[in-house]
């Protein structure tokens, strides 16, 4: 049977949530966070099982993973950074963060690092851009004044232009810093 | 229910938190605390919260508050400020037709954004008193929040605050002890800027693909799992029981004479600004006012060259248009939307070509690929910006780039996203064409 690949919890969670909508339908995108919850991501297998209690077709529940973009289809790192990369964070210096983050972590936007730590994802407007570039560690939303708190909280940190208040190299050490908390 | 304390690392408070804030001045904001922290339910019952849902559900009908709303002329805060009066009123009802759905549209996804996450962090109260309001005067048996998955942070206060509201009997059976019967539920998303779009997000509901819906039947007709379906952005919501506590003259009179607008609206700037940030102020004062005398003006070394009034699609203006009023009638007056009205500054330094780049990239990336001429125009303008901002670029290039604007307006595509994808586009090649063009110089010439 198809459902039995998810545990007992995940069942439950799902069920729990069916009974809140008009159709089990309407689950679809729950029950898929609920699996990630318990797994970091979506495998193959708990596409078929979220059909079968769904009552609705494999497709459909595929055709809906692959649309939004906090669903995980493969495997991701056991810390989630999701990096603004809107325009407001781009004027803010989005790209010397994305560039030290590259750095530090040794791979690129979309991959995983080896020790399995930390994957890193670029993604829109994370409603922060007063205080960008702002990012997401995990449930956590970070900025300028998160990396600086002793700081004004503002200013640029574009590399390159001569205006960047902080030095690149600031950035980096306080990013090394905040990482560091992410274990 | 005791109030909970969620602990944030980079804290919702804000420059909101920080300016003085009346009752008379600052309908919307008032209530909000220096710190920063959520206003639960007991504090926002000390400052008169929920009276006016009680009262109006109590002594008025659902048509005396459409009227009212209607006549105070609540425009939608969503971007597009449709009136939200007559948007009720459209609402199907009657013998035979199931009765409607309410939804908060929180999707908030359009760049330079931020004000609804403030409202749902912090004052979540206010909003579900303006859902029970709007619920009651769409005599809608149940409403659902559509909150963005990445805003955690307000998805917990709001499941909280709406707990604290059930418990309290202003959510459920027999409101306030009146014959009306309204719950709320929050629906969390997962990602993806076109949720936002009002049909794509019933879709989203739904558990389906968030790929928009043929207009019409409009959601007033047929909308959530086929029943009337009003969907209105948070903001517009928590204007509802100001409206209601004081009359539509007052509510009117709160903007600026003669700018064709209703009540306050929360205006933001960001970019290189001294005090970047969201404010509470008169629908149509000028840009000029949020730019210098809120925002501060430009950080010292950083000099304006464009802006945009309100969210990635709209359109840019120049240093000198900032004397034009933020109001729909200001913008239109450059042929632009109004848009969110959180502007963003673009200074000297920032390369117009890079920035479209930046900006196409995001439409392209979130469109829904439903129809061609975004699906297929947006990449292809990505690409063409890509190569002009490398100095790989062509003449012909920026002239394509011209072309595409043309496909990609209103009653081309099949949603808003592509016009609005369009709008900086357009504008940005007829203000900044010498941008483009010095681009080409650092080409290489034509192998011959
Ligand atoms: C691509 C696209 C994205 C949108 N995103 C949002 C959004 O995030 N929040 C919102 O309130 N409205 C958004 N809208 C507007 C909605 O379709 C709709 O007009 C609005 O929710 C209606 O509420 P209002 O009348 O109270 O403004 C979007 C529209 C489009 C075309
Ligand atoms: S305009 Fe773009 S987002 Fe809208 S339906 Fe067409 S492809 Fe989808
Ligand atoms: S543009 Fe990055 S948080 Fe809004």
């Amino acid at each position: 049977m198809a459902i039995a690949f998810l545990s007992e919890a995940e069942q439950q969670a799902i069920r729990a949530e069916i009974a809140h909508y008009d159709s089990p339908r309407a689950a679809s995108i729950d029950a898929l966070k609920i699996v990630q919850s318990h797994r970091g991501w979506v495998p193959d297998e708990a596409i078929p099982a979220i059909a079968a209690l769904l009552e609705i077709s494999s497709v459909d529940v595929e055709g809906v993973a692959t649309f939004y973009s906090q669903i995980f289809r493969q495997q991701v790192g056991r810390h989630v950074i999701r990096l603004c990369d809107s325009m407001s964070c781009f004027i803010n210096g989005h790209e010397t963060l994305l560039a030290q983050l590259q750095e530090i972590l040794g791979i690129d936007a979309g991959q995983t690092t080896p020790d399995g730590r930390f994957t890193l994802l670029p993604v829109c407007c994370l409603g922060h851009c007063d205080k960008g570039p702002a990012f997401m560690i995990d449930d956590d939303i970070h900025g300028v004044s998160s990396l600086f708190p002793e700081g004004d909280g503002g200013g640029p940190l574009r590399d390159g232009d001569g205006g960047a208040e902080h030095g690149v190299r600031d950035v980096k050490v306080a990013l090394m810093r905040l990482l560091e908390e992410y274990v | 229910m005791k109030p909970a304390v969620f602990s944030q690392r980079m804290p919702s408070f804000g420059r909101v938190n920080q300016v003085p804030r009346t009752a008379e001045t600052h309908p919307l904001t008032w209530r909000l605390r220096d710190d920063g922290q959520t206003v639960w339910l007991d504090e926002y019952r000390q400052k008169g919260g929920y009276r006016v849902a009680e009262t109006q559900l109590a002594h008025k009908t659902p048509e005396d508050i459409c009227r009212c709303v209607k006549e105070a002329g609540l425009k939608g805060r969503g971007g597009a400020g449709f009136l939200a009066g007559i948007k009720w009123s459209l609402t199907a009802r009657g013998e035979g037709i199931p009765a409607a759905y309410l939804v908060c549209n929180a999707d908030e996804m359009e760049p330079n954004t931020f004000k609804d996450r403030m409202l749902l962090e912090q004052l979540p109260h206010l909003l579900i008193e303006g859902m029970i309001l709007a619920g009651y005067a769409n005599q809608a048996v149940r409403g659902f929040i559509f909150l963005r998955g990445e805003y955690v942070h307000a998805a917990r206060v709001v499941e909280r605050a709406i707990g604290e509201a059930r418990e309290a009997g202003l959510l459920g059976a027999h409101i306030a002890g009146t014959d009306y019967s309204f719950d709320l539920q929050l629906h969390v998303g997962a990602g993806r800027y076109i949720c936002g779009e009002e049909t794509a997000l019933l879709n989203a509901l739904e558990g389906r693909r968030a790929n928009p819906r043929a207009k019409p039947p409009f959601p007033g007709q047929a909308g959530a799992w086929g029943r009337p379906t009003v969907v209105n952005n948070v903001e517009t919501l928590c204007n509802v029981p100001v409206v209601l506590e004081h009359g539509p003259e007052w509510y009117q009179a709160l903007a600026r004479p003669e700018s064709g607008e209703s009540g306050t609206k929360l205006m933001g700037f960001a970019g290189a600004v001294r005090r970047p940030g969201i404010w509470e102020v008169p629908f149509g004062i000028s840009a000029r006012e949020l730019f210098e005398d809120y925002a501060g003006g430009m950080r010292p070394g950083y000099r304006l060259k464009a802006w945009q009034p309100g969210g990635a699609s709209t359109g840019f203006l120049l240093p000198e248009d900032l004397d034009l009023p933020m109001s729909s009638a200001g913008m239109a007056r450059k042929g632009l939307r109004l848009g969110t009205a959180l502007a963003l500054a673009v200074d000297d330094r920032v390369s117009m070509v890079a920035l479209l780049h930046n900006i196409e990239s995001f439409f392209s990336r979130e469109s829904c690929g439903w129809c061609t001429p975004c699906r297929e125009g947006l990449a292809w303008a990505v690409k063409l910006l890509s190569a002009l901002k490398d100095g790989r670029g062509r003449a012909e290039d920026i002239q394509q780039l011209e072309k595409l604007v043309g496909h990609l307006q209103p009653g081309m595509s099949f949603c808003g996203l592509a016009p609005g994808a369009s709008e900086p586009l357009r504008s940005a090649l007829a203000l900044f064409r010498d941008e483009f063009e010095a681009t080409l110089a650092r080409s290489p010439p034509l192998p011959a």
